[in-house]
């Protein structure tokens, strides 16, 4: 399982990153917003990608967007972590194809809860 | 836009009364069939409207100057300017408040990472001895395995001491990490008072701009403000208060639930 962590403080990635080696993730790879993070999921076989949503350069939700454009990439889960809370913003996320979101600041058994329910989702 | 009385108020006094008075003069002569009189008259009012608005375009640009140098800026020095420019100081500040929570941020992972290993072993080792000393309650343990055990149970002791007084120290670590907040706090208000400051006088730089736009009668295009969804906020303040924002996790699920998630 190769997790592609998304977000523009490196602070926060380090936080997901420890979280989800707890859960038994370990196989990680960061970037630091979309420009950086597509072609990275074009090329490196991603299974799961955890992306924050206001970030400098391509946002998590054009990021969101292209994933689910790319005839390769549109499968792949998403789950969204962001501080953005507005109801419209998340109602726009979940018509775009987003599979999770959670909003920050969050706790680890809610980042557990909702891997794996995507993933039961998924294998369902 | 101020209503009629509020412009009428806005110029002087005696610029009004003269105003009032050519108007009246000029509606006689009119009536008279004076027009050359009329048409002196007429470009006397104009007269009057251009040194209003003069007077009134000079008593701007003093405030206006007032209102600069309020900002602590002296305009004909730029590297004065520079040096003075109490925003530039406020970007700083706010710069040094974001290395600081990342430095303390970064630190205290630092030392979290290096004490989860510790606590995971000594929970493993004592998963471990525990099965072994049930089997010896039960006397189900040799003569050899009894005083591999014991050397055990003396390592582990000895180990869990040492680790403790470690995870006691990290653990002080993760508390003066947090001294952040003081500093970072103290710089955080010094820039929202310059804020505040900013905002006063952006404000009466507003209310003059206006006060032009209303003697010259300029009409702006304000253009297009609409914001797009794509490039996200960033966290919304007053969260309970308010119905367009979800105010925790539990909201989040509601919504997306109600949507069919």
């Amino acid at each position: 399982m190769k997790i592609l962590i998304v977000d523009d403080f490196s602070t926060m990635r380090r936080i997901i990153k420890n979280l989800l080696r707890d859960l038994g993730f370990t196989n990680t790879d960061e970037a630091d917003d979309g420009n950086t993070a597509l072609p990275m999921l074009k090329s490196g076989k991603y299974d799961f990608l955890v992306t924050d949503w206001n970030m400098p350069g391509m946002s998590g939700f054009e990021l969101l967007q292209a994933v689910r454009a790319d005839e390769n990439l549109k499968n792949l889960p998403i789950l969204m972590v962001t501080a953005e809370a507005k109801r419209d913003q998340i109602v726009a996320a979940a018509q775009a194809g987003v599979n999770g979101y959670v909003v920050k600041p969050f706790t680890a058994a809610v980042l557990k809860e909702k891997i794996e329910k995507i993933f039961e989702r998924i294998q369902s | 836009m101020g209503t009629n009385k509020d412009k009428a108020g806005s110029l002087d006094p005696d610029v009004v009364a003269k105003l009032q008075h050519q108007v009246e003069e000029l509606k006689q002569q009119v009536d008279a069939g004076d027009y050359a009189a009329a048409m002196r008259l007429i470009n006397e009012l104009n007269d009057v409207r251009d040194q209003s608005l003069y007077r009134e375009v000079g008593r701007l640009t003093r405030s206006l100057h007032e209102a600069i140098r309020n900002f602590n800026i002296d305009p004909q020095n730029p590297e004065q300017q520079e040096a003075l420019s109490k925003i530039t100081d406020a970007s700083d500040r706010l710069a040094y408040v974001v290395d600081m929570t990342s430095q303390a941020a970064n630190r205290t992972m630092d030392i979290v990472e290096e004490a989860m290993p510790k606590a995971n072993s000594l929970r493993e080792q004592a998963i471990a001895l525990r099965a072994d000393w049930h089997k010896l309650r039960r006397r189900e343990i040799g003569a050899g395995e009894f005083r591999e055990l014991y050397n055990r149970i003396d390592n582990f002791f000895e180990q869990t001491a040492n680790d403790a007084e470690v995870l006691y120290g990290n653990l002080s670590e993760i508390l003066l990490a947090q001294d952040f907040q003081d500093l970072t706090g103290q710089v955080i208000q010094k820039v929202t008072a310059l804020v505040k400051e900013v905002e006063e006088h952006l404000l009466s730089l507003v209310v003059m701009a206006s006060h032009v736009d209303e003697i010259t009668g300029t009409v702006h295009d304000m253009g297009d403000t609409t914001t797009t969804i794509e490039k996200g906020e960033g966290p919304q303040m007053n969260a309970k208060e308010r119905e367009d924002v979800v105010s925790g996790q539990d909201d989040v699920d509601d919504l997306l639930s109600s949507l069919g998630f």
